[in-house]
């Protein structure tokens, strides 16, 4: 049986001064499928940073697939897609193809170039996001959120052992973020990728996800989904700190598992 | 000239050594362009003048120094630099962009003590400033050669993980690609096409030479492949075409190779005007 694939144990962060995670504990297990919400400022991507390596917690120790997060040997997959990564240099000549290879250099190690299954593999993740006659285009001519469902084919094309979604869908129109998430319902289904998904859209997430995290500075609710749907919106709009409406879709019809 | 090129041994190591460089430097330039990192190879330039300055004054008081070729000095300032840059970048993490203006400042004071030191080397260091298409020896062609093979052989293995950094940082690092010892032998190899070039461009035009054609190549290709291809011939071009125009006015090539990449820049964002071939940023600005 593997052990968790992230581990964070009484971690808390701070910007120089300004103190922004206060004693995190937070386990991701193989398979589960992780919606992350909070206010703004709440500090997500912090904790996605932090989970990642990027950023170093002040207190507490990030374990990654049992490592400590920032092991420059890690052989497992990540597939990241940042919340801001339609913000790289516009003028930078590349094509789609090439960015979203640049998914697989760790998969395909070092020394080794790439083959024509490489091309292959980049070509099916830009079809799962449906960019697949975009593969010539230089990146910088894309429009927004033409460009994140390309980053996203990124996160996918090595088939990452876990996916780590920072606001994927923003910028993205309904009809595409909807076929985006039932992707990511068949990823985890089907393929038991686990995913950690940051959103505001609240109510479609905490029903799409097995498991909710609720972070405002501390990590105020973490547990399966049906947990979280007996909460009221009393509790989320304390949290948020301001007034919260869930409307539960699937409320006591959902299956779990 | 062909006749020249042929009767004179100078020349033909002249332009063996312009070939070269011309590729490799537009070549290292790309990734540094691509990074927004152009004045690194300015601080890493100004670095080797200090080291060659350092060397030609110590030439006049030591004999051991009389007998090196200055450029050896010059490259290992260089390579210094690159380390000392890397190093100042990961430490001073809030100030990285405070790591170049240091070294290039530092690299001109030194540079300025040597050269006041020794009371002026006249010729000589105007050769090293601005190149010279009569100052290569064989000798000197021989280290250009071995060390383009150093840098071709670096991105023909490297070229994915260079890709990879360039077009994003955080991504990398997420994705478990270990970019620390990449950068710093990208760094190392900058400090060496330099080395390389300065004999021919000059140290005060070397980084142009990196970034000139590549400034032309990416206003038009699409893909990185092709602006590295384009970067190539367009820096080809510059390197031919000013050492031609050198050899016949009889004045320094640094010049006349930057000043032709500089027409070429005009006329690729002049033809692009014309075609209607907008770039991105450009309809931003627009916008
Ligand atoms: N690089 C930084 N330097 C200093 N402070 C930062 C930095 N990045 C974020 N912060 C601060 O840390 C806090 C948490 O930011 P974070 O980006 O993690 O929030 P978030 O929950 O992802 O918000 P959003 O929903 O807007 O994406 C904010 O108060 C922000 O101002
Ligand atoms: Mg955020």
């Amino acid at each position: 049986m593997q052990g968790s694939l992230v581990k964070l144990t009484d971690v808390s962060f701070s910007y120089g001064s300004s103190a922004v995670l206060k004693d995190i504990t937070f386990t991701v297990n193989p398979g589960e499928f992780w919606a992350l919400i909070g206010p703004n400022g709440s500090g997500k991507s912090t904790l996605i940073k932090l989970l990642l390596g990027l950023l170093k917690p002040s207190r507490g120790t990030v374990e990654l697939f049992g490592k400590p997060a920032g092991d420059p040997d890690r052989k497992e997959r990540i597939g990241y897609v940042s919340q801001k990564s339609a913000s790289f240099n516009s003028g930078f000549p590349a094509t789609v193809l090439e960015v979203v290879k640049s998914g697989l250099t760790v998969k395909r190690g070092l020394f080794r170039r790439f083959t024509e299954d490489d091309s292959k593999a980049a070509r099916r993740a830009l079809q799962a996001v449906g960019m697949e006659d975009f593969t010539g285009r230089n990146i910088g001519e894309l429009s927004g959120g033409q460009q994140q469902r390309v980053f996203i084919a990124r996160a996918l094309a090595a088939e990452p052992e876990l996916l780590i979604m920072d606001e994927p869908t923003v910028g993205i129109d309904q009809q595409n973020s909807a076929s985006f998430y039932s992707m990511l319902e068949e990823l985890n289904r089907e393929h038991g990728i686990a995913i950690i998904l940051v959103s505001h859209e609240i109510d479609l997430v905490t029903d799409l996800a097995s498991h909710v995290a609720c972070l405002n500075h501390t990590m105020h609710f973490h547990g399966g989904r049906r947990d979280f749907a007996k909460l009221g919106d009393r509790d989320l709009s304390k949290w948020y700190g301001h007034p919260v409406r869930l409307i539960h879709q699937k409320e006591g019809g959902g299956s779990d598992d | 000239m062909i006749e020249a090129l042929f009767s004179y041994d100078f020349l033909q190591n002249a332009f063996l050594s312009g070939l070269i460089i011309g590729v490799i430097a537009p070549m290292i330039g790309l990734f540094i362009v691509v990074r927004r990192l152009a004045l690194i190879a300015d601080a890493l330039s100004h670095v080797s003048l200090a080291g060659i300055a350092g060397s030609l004054y110590l030439s006049q008081q030591v004999v051991f120094f009389a007998g090196l070729n200055p450029v050896y000095l010059g490259m290992a300032a260089a390579v210094g630099g690159s380390l000392l840059i890397e190093r100042l970048r990961r430490v001073y993490r809030n100030f990285e962009e405070l790591a170049i203006p240091i070294i290039l400042s530092a690299g001109i004071g030194f540079g300025a003590i040597f050269i006041s030191l020794a009371k002026g080397f006249g010729s000589d260091l105007v050769g090293y400033l601005f190149g010279s298409v009569s100052a290569v020896s064989r000798q000197d062609l021989t280290v250009v050669a071995v060390l383009a093979a150093a840098v071709l052989v670096f991105i023909y293995l490297f070229y994915k993980e260079l890709f990879t950094l360039s077009f994003d940082t955080d991504y990398s690092r997420a994705s478990g690609l270990n970019g620390g010892w990449i950068q710093i032998l990208f760094m190392v190899m900058t400090a060496l096409v330099i080395g390389a070039s300065m004999r021919i461009v000059g140290i005060l035009l070397v980084s142009s030479l990196m970034t000139l054609p590549v400034a032309s190549a990416i206003q038009v290709a699409k893909s990185f492949r092709s602006a590295m291809v384009l970067s190539v011939i367009l820096g080809e071009t510059s390197v031919i075409a000013g050492l031609v125009a050198a050899f016949y006015l009889d004045i320094a090539p640094g010049g006349t190779i930057v000043v032709t990449a500089i027409l070429i820049l005009l006329a690729v964002l002049g033809g692009k005007r014309l075609l209607g071939l907008r770039h991105p940023e450009a309809e931003e600005e627009a916008a």
